[in-house]
């Protein structure tokens, strides 16, 4: 029976219990877990474009400081860039908005909100979220939150301007900007509470007859664990905020030592401790940087986990062979979870917390990296011996490899207090922590986008404009981020406006920033293709069936694209997720919704 | 399109999805003023000298008395619809608004009386997290009430149609009221007590 019943290619308007809906709760708020994913997902890449464009602006500063930026630099009014000419605080309300909007505007709702949503679900043969009105919500309360982030950037002093992760004191007494974000931050956090609920809920309880823990795809276990350091993490950062807003508008000082002198002038307000009775004692900077590593750091995996799932299913799809040592990437994903909300004091060696607690945390530090290691060990194992499709999603998938090894091999001596000392704060760290997230995350996010278009529009993107979008992405990115880890061992600071030149150190490295400008914009570039890919696709890419990566999970026994409900017949699964090219089958994949081998 | 086990539970979870949904919310807000007590805990081991007697303990063990109370008319309210007896479910769930309004007014009355004399939050760090906390716990009680005036008022006509739903919200809500219960009972010796 090589052709079960499922294999037809009926279109979903066929489909049966198709009910009608008006243009708005169809498109806009809808509850269908696939539009609310294609929203995230849409939402997020705009998000993702403009936080690039922010950098692209930036690193003409960085390459040419002091000189007006060209073509756009007029739009900024006199008090950013007076003449085109970009000030200083601009230059820091740049920075703090792009690493917020790709963090958390960009990636985590492309990764979680879109793919989680719009795969999740699919996978484990749901109708849908379990709570698909919470969807909704999560959806719309995101969306505001990235409205009042952008919308901060015409408040009197401009946006945030302390970085995005906001310290004080200097975050406390910043213009109205930071409260903007801390109001925003405040909206992306509720809204990630109410999805990761909801994730956590479906996978739990809306898995499919027969589909066991141990035959989830491992996109859904990345998904699950992501859920769960979302859930618990957040919290602390909400926390963290609404004690920052009280210091900025309710006059406490919970971050704010005592004593403190801005401008010649004694800052703190106790009314209590300015009557000469110490009635408690002052407040602590050091408290929101544990706060909000808490958080910070678990979301460093919130960033990687999921896109660590996509290459998986990438992987064993196209090299035709199952994850090698699946379930110990199963457990190694769950304890790097666990292990992810223990070792966040290691942004911190600096801060004088002292050598027991740096010995802690760098000794958790080193141990994360083991797991981290067996599931890329894995991945690289599963390429053995396979006669490997070059599609377009693999060429993403098979980069990720190798650019998530070169992030986390140099965040080790970052983990290690003695050798963090000499690279804190330097353009090393950039260099590191963007290789994991941007051609290692974002990779993998278009790896995913190339691998389920067509479960999602029905039609297939273009291989070639693809194959233009990767090799030209590849190329740049490696020439933005790898000359960072010479300027950084050279000594180079971060957020330095004038891209470092003050310091005579740096006058060898400086020639860097012009290669990491002109890289950074022929990476703007080769987006372009991209773009006319997604959009011209949805209308003229070439036309598919149910499954045509030929893969084994149960997302592609649903039509192309699925109607509302999902799946036409109640899948069942059968089998473990990667059975590719099983001996003595006649096709060399054998679906997880298919009753028996043939 | 019907979402499975919104109302009976799923077999091998032993769970219906909406008390599951509701304890991993609550595993959150754990984690919430988990943040704001560590907090606490910090901000007093820093400070050279910490307050006492600045909090009425005859007001805020009458809150804690009138909070534990509406925690059993929550139960109440509860296990009222279980026996099928909906006069009573509606008496208890009023009472249990009722409690949670008379405690807000005892918290006007304290707060007023530390505003009055100029003593906000800005006054010192004790206060600072007093208002903190505080105020998030009293958020939580103003969202628990608005929840229940749902049920008291448009969300009760579900009882017609789905009474087994009904009382499965009935639940949800009575989990949540007892964790806002439980944080008071925690802010109480540690604000006032300490």
């Amino acid at each position: 029976m090589d052709q079960p019943t499922t294999h037809s290619t009926t279109r979903p308007h066929d489909a049966a219990h198709h009910e009608e809906l008006g243009f708005w709760r169809k498109y806009v708020f809808s509850l269908d877990h696939k539009v609310i994913g294609i929203q995230y997902a849409v939402t997020g890449l705009l998000f993702l474009l403009f936080g690039f464009t922010l950098m692209m602006i930036m690193r003409f500063q960085l390459a040419y400081p002091g000189r007006p930026i060209p073509f756009i630099g007029g739009w900024f009014g006199p008090d950013k860039a007076p003449g085109g000419i970009m000030l200083p605080e601009f230059y820091n309300q740049l920075g703090a908005m792009h690493g917020t909007i790709m963090v958390f505007l960009g990636v985590v709702p492309l990764a979680v909100g879109g793919f989680g949503n719009f795969v999740v679900p699919l996978q484990i043969g749901a109708p849908d979220m379990a709570f698909p009105k919470l969807n909704m919500m999560s959806y719309w309360v995101y969306f505001l939150g990235g409205v009042t982030m952008l919308a901060s950037f015409f408040l009197p002093g401009g946006a945030a301007q302390s970085g995005w992760t906001s310290y004080p004191p200097l975050s406390v007494i910043a213009p109205t900007g930071q409260t903007g974000w801390l109001v925003g931050m405040i909206f992306l956090i509720t809204s990630s509470l109410l999805g990761s609920v909801n994730f956590i809920v479906t996978i739990v309880q809306l898995r499919a007859k027969g589909l066991s823990y141990m035959r989830l795809p491992f996109f859904v276990w990345a998904q699950l664990v992501t859920a769960f350091l979302l859930l618990l993490a957040f919290p602390p950062l909400e926390a963290a905020g609404i004690l920052q807003l009280m210091d900025r508008l309710a006059g406490t000082s919970f971050f704010l030592p005592s004593g403190l002198v801005v401008t010649n002038q004694v800052l703190t307000g106790m009314t209590g401790t300015a009557a000469g009775a110490t009635r408690a004692g002052g407040g602590n900077p050091i408290l929101w940087q544990h706060l909000f590593w808490f958080l910070a750091h678990p979301e460093v995996y919130v960033l990687i986990l999921p896109a660590m799932g996509i290459v998986s299913e990438v992987i064993a799809n196209n090299t035709r062979k199952p994850l090698w040592g699946y379930r110990a990437m199963v457990y190694s994903i769950v304890f790097l979870g666990f292990m992810s909300f223990i070792v966040w004091a290691h942004h911190m060696f600096m801060t004088g917390m002292g050598t027991a607690m740096s010995a802690f945390f760098q000794t958790t530090t080193m141990i994360i990296s083991i797991p981290s290691v067996v599931i890329l060990t894995a991945l690289l194992l599963s390429l053995w011996g396979a006669s490997i499709r070059f599609t377009t999603p693999m060429l993403f998938a098979l980069a990720f490899l190798p650019m998530f090894g070169i992030g986390g091999l140099t965040g080790l001596p970052l983990g290690l207090a003695p050798a963090d000392i000499h690279l804190h704060d330097t353009y090393y760290v950039i260099g590191h922590f963007h290789y994991v997230v941007a051609p290692g995350t974002i990779f993998a996010l278009f790896a995913g986008i190339y691998y389920w278009f067509p479960k999602a529009t029905g039609r297939k993107m273009n291989d070639v404009l693809g194959a233009i979008h990767f090799w030209g992405s590849f190329i740049c990115i490696n020439l933005v981020f790898m000359p960072m880890f010479i300027q950084g061992l050279g000594g180079m600071n971060r957020r330095m406006y004038d891209g470092g030149m003050q310091y005579a150190h740096n006058a060898g490295l400086l020639k860097w920033n012009i290669v990491i400008g002109f890289a950074a914009w022929g990476l703007g570039l080769f987006q372009l293709p991209f773009i006319v890919n997604f959009f011209s696709s949805i209308k003229w890419g070439a036309l598919v069936d149910k499954n045509p990566w030929q893969a084994t999970t149960i997302e592609w026994s649903a039509p192309s694209p699925p109607g509302h409900g999902n799946f036409v017949v109640e899948p069942i699964a059968y089998r473990g997720p990667y059975e590719y090219s099983v001996p003595g089958s006649a096709k060399d994949f054998t679906p997880q919704f298919e009753p028996e081998r043939a | 399109m019907n979402i499975p086990y919104t109302v009976e539970a799923r077999p091998d979870t032993g769970l219906p999805n909406g008390k599951l949904g509701i304890w991993l919310f609550l595993a959150s807000e754990v984690m919430l003023f988990g943040a704001l007590f560590s907090t606490y805990i910090l901000l007093r081991v820093g400070a050279v000298e910490w307050p006492h007697g600045e909090l009425s303990v005859v007001l805020g063990t009458i809150n804690t008395i009138i909070l534990i109370g509406s925690s059993v008319t929550m139960v109440m309210a509860w296990a009222s619809l279980k026996m099928h007896n909906w006069g009573r479910h509606r008496l208890y769930l009023a009472l249990t608004f009722l409690l949670a309004l008379v405690f807000l007014v005892n918290k006007y009355f304290e707060y007023s009386e530390h505003l009055a004399k100029g003593e906000g939050p800005w006054h010192s760090t004790f206060l600072a997290i007093y208002f903190t906390l505080t105020g998030l716990h009293g958020l939580h009680i103003v969202g628990g009430m608005i929840v229940m005036a749902y049920f008291l008022g448009p969300g009760a006509k579900m009882w017609k149609t789905e009474p087994d739903r009904f009382a499965n919200r009935i639940e949800y809500t009575g989990l949540y009221w007892h964790f806002v219960d439980l944080v008071w009972i925690f802010l109480f010796p540690v604000l006032y007590l300490l």
